[in-house]
């Protein structure tokens, strides 16, 4: 039976890891690459390198960083951040992405995903998509959250899957930092609309908020974090451990 | 030197990686003559088969690397480098791949049920068909892969090496010989990737 994943997100600036980390027995905490062999090496199915560089300098910086780690480790790596057209598809992937995540450059350039899709196959385009609720209607935010588009979020991720997004990374910017549990009304919406996989994302704080979505939304194929992870507040293997006592399908 | 062909479909970096990362030593080869070198050829490949089946007749290569498997040089193909060993594929209409291993290649959604979602993506065990299969040597059954697929070899039982299960039994491995194929990715596939590609590089094959 497939496993249900398990995926750290590591934002990345100036080629260095930002969220604090703390692990004991790494030796460089803010090292991208030993950050990615610690999680390899202790469990985490995927990961996702998300730049937040605004320069040119940081970018060059984020692509060694990218190569560097895709000697080292060998699991999905998908990349996120600054991808506005499919040039930037193809820098990344060169470096050893295996997947590459966009989100403000999909709502800029619409034609962004079917191009890609074209180019790359289906299972290289993630959508990443930032949603909250106004008014009680799931809308699409851009620019890191900041900005309301107006775009209903159900019907973009319909209209992004139809042209070729291969997965769905849905973060609820309502449940994100609340630490009490993944955005479970908004996942389901989400799940009962398409027919790719779906990744949560925002509002995970412990262990048992893992189980409860992947119990309560069996269309759920994984669960992302980045601050609970890189803060030891949730360990990987404890986490895997615990999906499989819980009979939900882990990679152990 | 193990010869990872390049044909103009998929990314080998991660495969020249993994390669460097368990010491063995690999080249990216395009010519004939250098995959005629190779001492063992892994054919990789993402994307459609027609294009991909296409590129390969174009090159001339297919003839080469079916004259070098046929003289019992190894010989592995991961997930459409897989798919193109067999005789014939119906994605996308009917198209005719190497015919080194006998079987159709056909959609998964044949066997698995409308409620399981398609491609194929994630880590999922395996289950020895042919617990003799080299290729396991350093692995045990139930051990987690990576797949991303949507079709899979159909009718070859007599090469199956290992199937997985999804909502019905998908074929995740092939072996006859010394020809080799994987579905999923054993370059992301972590540690037990790792140890799958160093049963291969040990393989001594018929020379």
């Amino acid at each position: 039976m497939i496993t249900k994943r398990i995926i750290p997100c590591l934002d990345v600036k100036n080629g260095r890891v930002v969220k604090g980390v703390n692990f004991e027995g790494l030796g460089d905490v803010a090292s991208p690459v030993e950050l990615a062999k610690y999680y390899s090496a202790h469990g985490a199915d995927e990961l996702v390198f998300y730049d937040i560089t605004a320069s040119a300098e940081g970018r060059a910086l984020f692509t060694d960083i990218l190569t560097e780690t895709a000697r080292q480790v060998f699991i999905p790596l998908t990349v996120g951040g600054g991808i506005n057209t499919t040039d930037d598809f193809d820098r990344v992937l060169k470096c050893g992405a295996d997947k590459v995540s966009v989100n403000s450059g999909a709502i800029k350039n619409p034609a962004l995903v079917k191009e890609a899709a074209r180019l790359y196959g289906d299972q290289c385009v993630v959508l990443s998509v930032d949603v909250k609720r106004v008014d009680g209607v799931f809308r699409v935010f851009a620019k890191g959250g900041r900005e309301n588009t107006g775009m209903e979020a159900i019907e973009w991720i319909r209209r992004c899957v139809a042209d070729g997004a291969g997965e769905i990374v849905v973060n609820s910017i309502d449940t994100d930092g609340v630490k009490e549990g993944f955005d479970l009304e908004m996942l389901d919406a989400v799940c009962r609309a398409v027919s790719v996989p779906v990744i949560a994302s925002g509002g995970a704080g412990r262990i048992e908020d893992f189980l409860t979505l992947f119990k309560t939304l069996p269309g759920v194929d994984a669960g992302l974090a980045a601050s609970i992870f890189h803060f030891g507040e949730v360990d990987i293997r404890d986490l895997k451990r615990a999906m499989a006592d819980a009979g939900i399908p882990a990679r152990i | 030197m193990i010869g990872i062909v390049d044909y103009g479909v998929g990314n080998l970096f991660s495969l020249r990686s993994s390669f460097a990362m368990i010491g063995a030593e690999a080249e990216v080869v395009r010519a004939p003559e250098d995959i005629r070198r190779a001492d063992k050829i892994i054919l990789p490949g993402v994307g459609a088969f027609e294009d991909a089946a296409a590129k390969l007749r174009a090159t001339g290569l297919d003839s080469v690397l079916v004259e070098e498997a046929r003289a019992g040089k190894p010989l592995m193909g991961i997930c459409l480098g897989m798919q193109l060993l067999f005789e014939k594929s119906l994605e996308y209409g009917e198209h005719r791949g190497l015919g080194l291993l006998e079987g159709t290649v056909a959609p998964i959604r044949d066997v698995i049920p409308a409620e399981y979602k398609i491609p194929h993506i994630g880590w999922n065990a395996l289950k020895f068909t042919k617990p003799a299969c080299p290729l396991w040597k350093y692995i045990r059954e139930g051990d987690y892969v990576y797949f991303v697929h949507s079709y899979h070899a159909t009718g070859c039982d007599a090469s199956s090496a290992a199937v997985t299960e999804y909502g019905g039994t998908l074929t995740a491995a092939a072996w006859r010989d010394n020809v080799y194929g994987c579905q999923f990715h054993p370059e992301k596939s972590g540690e037990v990737g790792m140890k799958i590609l160093r049963a291969f590089c040990e393989e001594g094959g018929a020379r």
